[in-house]
């Protein structure tokens, strides 16, 4: 009995310790957002509080948390507050299966890479409740756009996803980046580029940011699905947003950068040089990477129209991800080196 | 002792969600609850080692079917009241629907053909054990043919539906980039040479 009591404290510590994590990196993301993007526009960003405005986000938090949750008297009561909680919750439960190191995993099951997938297209709930709960036009509409959007874009996900699994010949995120061992040559980057870019933009896309912000299109729509919300209610959805983004870059660099894979493998002397780097310090220079194009992105490109949005993922993504299913299929098949090669396949 | 705790809980949650789709008085609220007793399934069908079925029930009906469900329920907005007439009506059929299918359930899958003499219980799968792997292999090898039946039946279901819906081309605004690059000056621009014009 003892020995169950502590085994479940060991595991809430550690769920614990995760959060927090996700919460510290949420937070200081959306202070790198605010300064790289003024940077990039010539102008400072937040740069009042504490050091270089490093204590922003901390005021920001505390402004959000002290303000009042207004529920519309038209509002469906139940579902307006429950929906926040929902996409909190989800984003917040695809990462127990997320690996930070070699066995550094909350829980390492068999269907982990499908899990994440099942547990982000539960995400789409808040939105849609958010939306239909408001009562209110522009959230609705922000709702149905965010929600058909993620809908189109997870089958282009799914399908790079199958594609991983094939070369993996696992769904298990141990086994996917181990699979990739042996230099930055060997990770499915450049065997699967088609689909890595394919999983790239679907991220975006599914996570609803620019360039594909319809959901929140501001001259459109004010601020799309969650217009009704303040205070707590609009922090959560700001904050799943935020996770989700840190999520699909975890992923994208688990499935395509080798996730803790150190780069200078299979490199002489740099190799022996860099050993000494733990594992989680390399994730976290390449999910840092695919955050910073988030925001790069974002400083960049127009926003796409609806018709196109629709068009890129229909007829473009998942033509592509199919035909690069079959091409991998037969590399698999044939043994096409030096990726699939026997000894490869073998671990 | 804990795997039964949570097993109740779980089946606890997707009865009482079940018995919500039809007391709801509201549609939406219907759809959501289908959307937990569906996540409950999930859950127990996990309890069962069943991990891949479990999470393509998540993925396809919650992820993808419900949000469907949900969307058409949302647009149509059924008037509430309409729903609650002729629920006196109705009830004795539907008290004796029920007691067929559960008197049918009961005699198809009675102690007499499904104790535990017939089907002992199976044995816990090792550590090693790989639900995916199991479910591939015994799919591509012993059942691969009505496999494939059903994945030609769905194919042949995609395009009966898009052809049911599809209204021949119609005039889409689609920009053509090469033709907006290719446009010079001298198509859009055309100068006149005018006097000018006195008070």
């Amino acid at each position: 009995m003892l020995d169950g009591l502590l085994l479940v404290a060991l595991i809430v510590a550690k769920i614990i310790a995760l959060v927090i994590g996700i919460i510290v990196i949420v937070l200081y993301l959306t202070y790198l957002e605010r300064r790289i993007i003024g940077f990039m526009q010539a102008r400072l960003g937040p740069n009042r509080v504490g050091p270089f405005g490093l204590l922003q986000p901390i005021a920001d938090t505390v402004k959000l948390l002290g303000k009042e949750i207004i529920v519309p008297t038209a509002s469906n009561r139940f579902l307006f507050l429950i929906a926040p909680i929902i996409s909190f919750g989800t984003a917040l439960a695809a990462w127990a299966v997320i690996p930070l190191d070699q066995g550094v995993v909350l829980a390492n099951i068999n269907a982990g890479a499908l899990y994440t997938l099942a547990i982000s297209s539960l995400g789409v709930y808040g939105i849609i409740i958010a939306g239909w709960a408001s009562n209110s036009k522009y959230a609705m509409f922000g709702a149905l756009r965010a929600a058909a959007q993620s809908i189109s874009y997870e089958i282009a996900m799914g399908f790079s996803l199958v594609g991983v699994m094939m070369a993996a010949n696992s769904l298990n995120f141990q086994q996917i980046v181990l699979a990739q061992t042996g230099g930055f040559w060997h990770w499915y980057w450049l065997p699967l580029l088609p689909l890595f870019i394919v999983f790239w933009i679907s991220g975006v896309a599914e996570t609803n940011r620019s360039p594909f912000d319809m959901a929140e299109g501001e001259s459109e729509l004010v601020a799309g699905f969650h217009v009704e919300y303040a205070g707590v209610t609009f922090a959560l959805f700001f904050f799943a947003e935020y996770a989700n983004m840190v999520l699909i870059s975890a992923l994208t660099s688990l499935f395509f950068l080798g996730g803790w894979l150190s780069p200078f493998e299979g490199i002489p002397y740099l190799q022996s040089w860099f050993a000494w780097v733990p594992g989680f310090v390399w994730f976290f220079i390449k999910f840092s990477f695919f955050l910073y194009c988030y925001l790069w992105f974002r400083a960049t490109f127009p926003r796409y129209r609806y018709d196109q949005v629709m068009r890129l993922g229909w007829k473009v993504f998942i033509p592509i991800t199919l035909i690069w299913i079959v091409v991998i299929g037969l590399a698999v098949q044939f043994h096409l080196g030096p990726w699939f090669s026997i000894e490869g396949m073998a671990s | 002792m804990i795997l039964h705790l949570i097993f109740y809980a779980y089946a606890l949650v997707a009865v009482a969600s079940a018995v919500m789709v039809i007391a709801s008085r509201n549609p939406v609220h219907s759809v959501l609850s289908l959307v937990v007793t569906f996540f409950a399934m999930a859950a127990v069908w996990m309890i069962l080692h069943a991990e891949f079925l479990a999470l393509i029930l998540l993925l396809v009906y919650v992820g993808a079917v419900m949000t469907l469900f949900l969307f058409v329920v949302m647009m149509i907005s059924v008037r509430q009241e309409s729903r609650r007439k002729g629920f006196v009506r109705y009830l004795p059929f539907g008290i004796l629907i029920v007691a067929l299918i559960i008197g049918l359930v009961v005699i198809g899958i009675g102690p007499e053909r499904f104790d535990l003499s017939h089907y002992p219980a199976p044995l816990l799968p090792g550590a090693d054990y790989n639900n995916l792997t199991q479910l591939g292999s015994i799919l591509y090898t012993d059942y691969v043919y009505p496999f494939e039946i059903a994945g030609v039946l769905l194919l042949a279901a995609i395009i009966a539906a898009i052809t049911l819906a599809h209204r021949g081309p119609v005039q889409r605004k689609v920009q053509n980039p090469a033709a907006q690059v290719a446009v010079r000056r001298e198509d859009r621009i055309r100068l006149v040479n005018m006097p000018v014009e006195k008070k």
